[in-house]
Formats: structure tokens, sequence, C-alpha cells
């Protein structure tokens, strides 16, 4: 690795991978270091290095990020795998951990395109061992080649969910049921996007095909599910629900949870780039322009981490990035970058044209994002629901306060997966804009790093 | 907990908890810890809850394990390696809390 780049890009999935090749194409000098073994992020994960026999088993939309992969492998880029970023600031310097040894790099630009992670979804028991991320199978799936062995249940809502379900059912995995939390109201208020949604009818096929073979399958399928309880003492036995005024159980060994990704702010927020509440998606996210350049002028933002809006508007996301980086680096001439932005533009807009759509449809119920007073939202520090509550309703100002009485936000996770269940907590105790009140404050190290790493620092 | 799609394909001896054990080469080591069932991987520092792998993408922190000596690894960002010694961070009391 060398001490300074033009360009460094950190994350190589789709929006990573496309600012990086559209940069390095127009003679800018690009590095790329990336948390993961293989690049392609979460949603191409081992897409070129597959343990599974047959690929095809996930998809058409996994198998797509094949030729992505591909470019990146043959651009002219330096790529670092197995790489974190534990520090970085606005004038461009970055400390970097790659294979334990620490390296301090100085970059002019730097893009953050860390992708999205998995929106928390607390209720009494979600801390217990054999509950896990519906993300987290797919990533056995495409990195391990490993199904669960027993039937697993699923339980939340959303696109990721039903995907799943869909490829589990083509690898043979019996489902033992989906306890499904989206709220059936919304498809009356998602209704007013559909017009909208028609012009990225692909995605709305999709979605049939999805719900139609998991019938055909007929997994159960517990609709309106509310108030769920995972129940087990060292290991999970089962999760307990409310479904049409009824109380429910169903026994199970492997819960695999989902509502919904949201930005991975944690280094954008690090390096002081401003963030704002989307009202519609329910997350925080930075403020970036047309481009993605953010509030810190030498600090672009690209893809999910940007924005929820998929692994395809990631792609050409990261391409418009690419461009005005190439440009501001004296690479390109503004018209020449405005011509080949304007097609990308196009349909960049028309991948996002399902969204409205969507994220009407699957928006979480407030009760899903707050939970009952004795579930866990700090799992790191164990702080319930209830605690952050009682703070809020003794005039505690806000999440940064409270971490300082329960030390909520401030264990391992640093925050990732309590973040926006505090501040949710607070905005509905206090019928705030959760704008108002406010995030927890990211500092470095943002992945941890020894005491000896820092000292034996490369150049 | 989970197991592997198809052919077993190539496995490796690593130590768990002083013990030999095989284990698919190329995976992770929470993908290693969920294929052989050893699940609570750790007990919380704060009130001893049992916990296990959770997100398998770096973020959660909820998979740390001792690798080779040194403690709070996460499992799910480490490969396996061929002798590589694992133990899992089982304790039921608090004992230090920094």
């Amino acid at each position: 690795m060398k001490s300074s780049y033009q360009l460094l890009v950190i994350g190589a999935g789709p929006a990573g991978m496309a600012v990086a090749q559209t940069a390095a194409r127009h003679g800018v000098e690009v590095a790329v270091i990336d948390e993961q073994a293989q690049p392609g992020g979460q949603i191409y994960r081992n897409v070129n290095a597959s343990p599974l026999a047959d690929i095809d088993l996930l998809g058409k939309d996994y198998v797509f990020g094949r030729q992505l992969v591909q470019g990146f492998e043959h651009a002219h880029i330096d790529y670092f795998a197995n790489s974190g970023v534990w520090y970085l600031d606005r004038s461009g310097e970055l400390g970097i951990v790659r294979d334990g040894v620490h390296h301090r790099v100085k970059a002019q630009r730097i893009v953050i395109a860390c992708g999205a992670q998995e929106r928390p979804m607390p209720f009494p028991g979600w801390d217990k061992a054999g509950v896990m991320t519906a993300g987290a199978g797919q990533i056995l799936m495409k990195s391990a080649a490993m199904v669960p062995s027993e039937a697993p249940l699923l339980a939340g809502s959303g696109p990721l969910l039903l995907l799943l379900a869909w490829q589990y059912l083509r690898a043979g995995v019996t489902l033992r049921a989906i306890v499904d939390t989206a709220q059936s109201a919304n498809r009356w208020s998602a209704l007013r996007h559909f017009p909208q949604a028609i012009a990225a009818s692909d995605y709305l096929f999709k979605g049939l095909k999805l719900v139609t073979a998991i019938r055909r399958a007929r997994v159960p399928w517990f609709r309106g599910a509310h108030d769920l309880r995972a129940a087990g003492g060292e290991r999970l036995t089962g999760l307990h629900f409310t479904c049409r005024g009824k109380p429910q159980h169903i026994e199970t060994s492997l819960l695999l949870l989902h509502q919904g990704v949201i930005p991975s702010l944690q280094v954008a927020a690090a390096a002081g780039c401003e963030s704002r509440w989307n009202a519609l998606q329910q997350c925080w996210q930075p403020q970036v322009d047309d481009w993605g350049q953010s509030s810190v002028e030498s600090i672009f933002i690209a893809g999910d981490a940007a924005g929820i809006g998929g692994a395809r508007a990631a792609w050409l996301g990261g391409q418009l990035a690419g461009l005005q980086l190439a440009h501001q680096l004296g690479q390109i001439e503004s018209t020449l970058r405005d011509s080949l932005a304007q097609p990308i533009r196009r349909a960049r807009a028309r991948h996002l044209a399902i969204r409205p759509f969507l994220d009407t449809w699957y928006r979480v119920a407030d009760a899903s994002l707050v939970p009952r007073d004795e579930a866990l939202a700090c799992r790191c520090e164990e702080v319930s629901a209830g605690e952050i509550r009682a703070l809020a309703a003794m005039g505690c100002t806000g999440p940064n306060q409270a971490k300082a009485f329960t030390r909520c936000g401030m264990g391992p996770c640093q925050g990732r997966f309590c973040g926006s269940t505090v501040e949710q907590i607070f905005a509905q105790e206090t019928a705030a804009d959760p704008q108002q009140i406010g995030r927890f404050n990211t500092r470095p190290p943002l992945t941890p790093v020894t005491l000896g790493q820092l000292a034996s620092v490369s150049h | 907990m989970f197991k592997v799609l198809g052919d077993a394909g190539e496995q490796l001896v690593i130590e768990l908890d002083g013990a030999e054990v095989m284990v698919p080469a190329g995976v992770s080591v929470a993908a290693a810890l969920l294929y052989l069932d050893r699940i609570p991987t750790r007990h919380s520092v704060v009130n001893g809850l049992p916990r296990a792998p959770f997100c398998m993408m770096g973020v959660c922190f909820e998979c740390l394990i001792e690798v080779n000596g040194v403690v709070d690894q996460r499992a799910c960002q480490i490969q396996v390696h061929a002798g590589m010694r694992l133990r899992r961070q089982l304790t039921t009391t608090a004992e230090s809390h920094l």
C-alpha cells in the first residue's frame, strides 16, 4: 500500500467497484480497501469464488454480479482485501489495518461505499443464541455454501426475507413458517406509488415470483403478526407471537430476522459528514449532492451508504461519483463528465422508481422499531428499552446523554445495532422529530485496532 | 445448526475448546461454529447471557471468540486455518467489565 493516492475508496461492493473502475478508466490513481477477502460486497459476496456447485440457486440478480466483479478485477486499481479503516479525517488522512499491519495513507479524495446493514429488529429475546439476521443466512449460503440443517423460522418483513425464503426452498430447505410483521394497511398507501413503480416492473415481477413460489411450497405464513417474544435458555427454543388476536407459539432452534436495511453510517459520521432523517425509509442518511459529494469536500459517499436504493442503483450511482471525481481531480472536462453521466442518471432513476412503492409497502410499524420495556435495545451493554424510556421520561436530553447514564451504544459494536432503536425511543417518548433528537456521536477507532498494530505503523 | 450443501468438500482440523474437530475449509470461524452446532459461542461480559453469531458481516460483534490465545476476535471476519486454536468465551459470571 502506498502512502498516498489521488482517490481512496472504502468498500468493494457495487458502488465502490463502480467508483473505482470509472475513475481509473479516466486516469485517476485509485486504491480500494475492503474488509472481505473477495470483492463484491455483501450483495455479490463470493460471486466469482463461490463454494456453491450451482450459483443459479441464488437467482439471476446475484449471478449478474459476476460481470461487475470481473470488470473490477481487470481494471487498473490497487485493491486491498481484508483491510479495514479505523480512522479518517476531513483532510484525507486514513488509518488502515490490513492483515494485522497498520498503514497511514493520505488521499486527495475519499469515497465511502460501506453499503448497508440490517435494521435492528428488537423484541424480548432477540439476543438469544439461535436468533440471526436473514442477511446472515444469505452470507452463509454465499460464502460457505451452508444452509440450516433443521427447518428455520423466518420473521419480519421486506424483500430480503422473501428472497431468502425463495433461495432456501430452491436449496431444498424446509421452512417452519414465515412470521410476517408487515402491516396490511401499508398496501393501500403504497398503491399511490404504483404508477411510478411500473417503470421498474422487473422488481414487481420478481416479488410476484418469490411470493408465488413460497405459496406453492405451502409454507405456513402468519400475516399481521406482532408482539414477538423469543423463548429459550442457553439456546433459542421457539418464538411466541400474536396473530389475528390469537397467541401463537412455534418451536425452532433457528430464527432469522429482517425488517429492511439502513445505510452504514459509522464511517461517514466519524468523518463529520452531515446526515438527515429520511422519514419514508425510517433511517438516517448522509447529505450528498447529485454526484455523491458529502458536506465534507474531500469525501464522497456512494451506494446504499448514501441512502438505500439497491445494488443496481448503487452500481450506477458509483459511476456518477467516479465521473465527478475524475473531473475534480483534473482528468476530464465537465462537458465530457455531463455527457457520460446523462444515460447513467436515466438508468439509475429507473431503478430508483420502485423505492417509494417498496418503502411504503414495507414501512416498519412503530411498535417494531421501538420494543417493549423488557427487550434489549443495546445488546452489547444489555440496556433495555425500558431503561431508555425511563431516561427520556426523566428529561434526559437524548442518545448521547443516555450513553453517559447507561453505557448504551458504548459496547463493542459502538452503537451500530442500537443507535436507531435508542433514537426512536427518544423520538416517540418526547413526541419529537428524529432530526431534532439526533444520533449517537461516532468516534474512531471504527474497527478494533491493537496498540501493537498502532506502534508498528507502516508508511 | 447449519450444513454444507452438496459434497462436504475439503475439510481441515482445528482445535476448539481443547479438542480437535473437523471443519470445512475456506469458511469463516463463525460459519465453522454454526456447522459444528457449538452455540452459544460466548457468555456476555455484562450479565453472562448466552450469545452466538448474529449478523455474519462484522457489524454486531456478537461472535467474539478467542483465536490463538487472543480474545474478542470477530469470528465472522476470520477464515479457518488448519491447526487454529479456538476457545469459546464461556463464563457465567461477569468478572471484569472495562
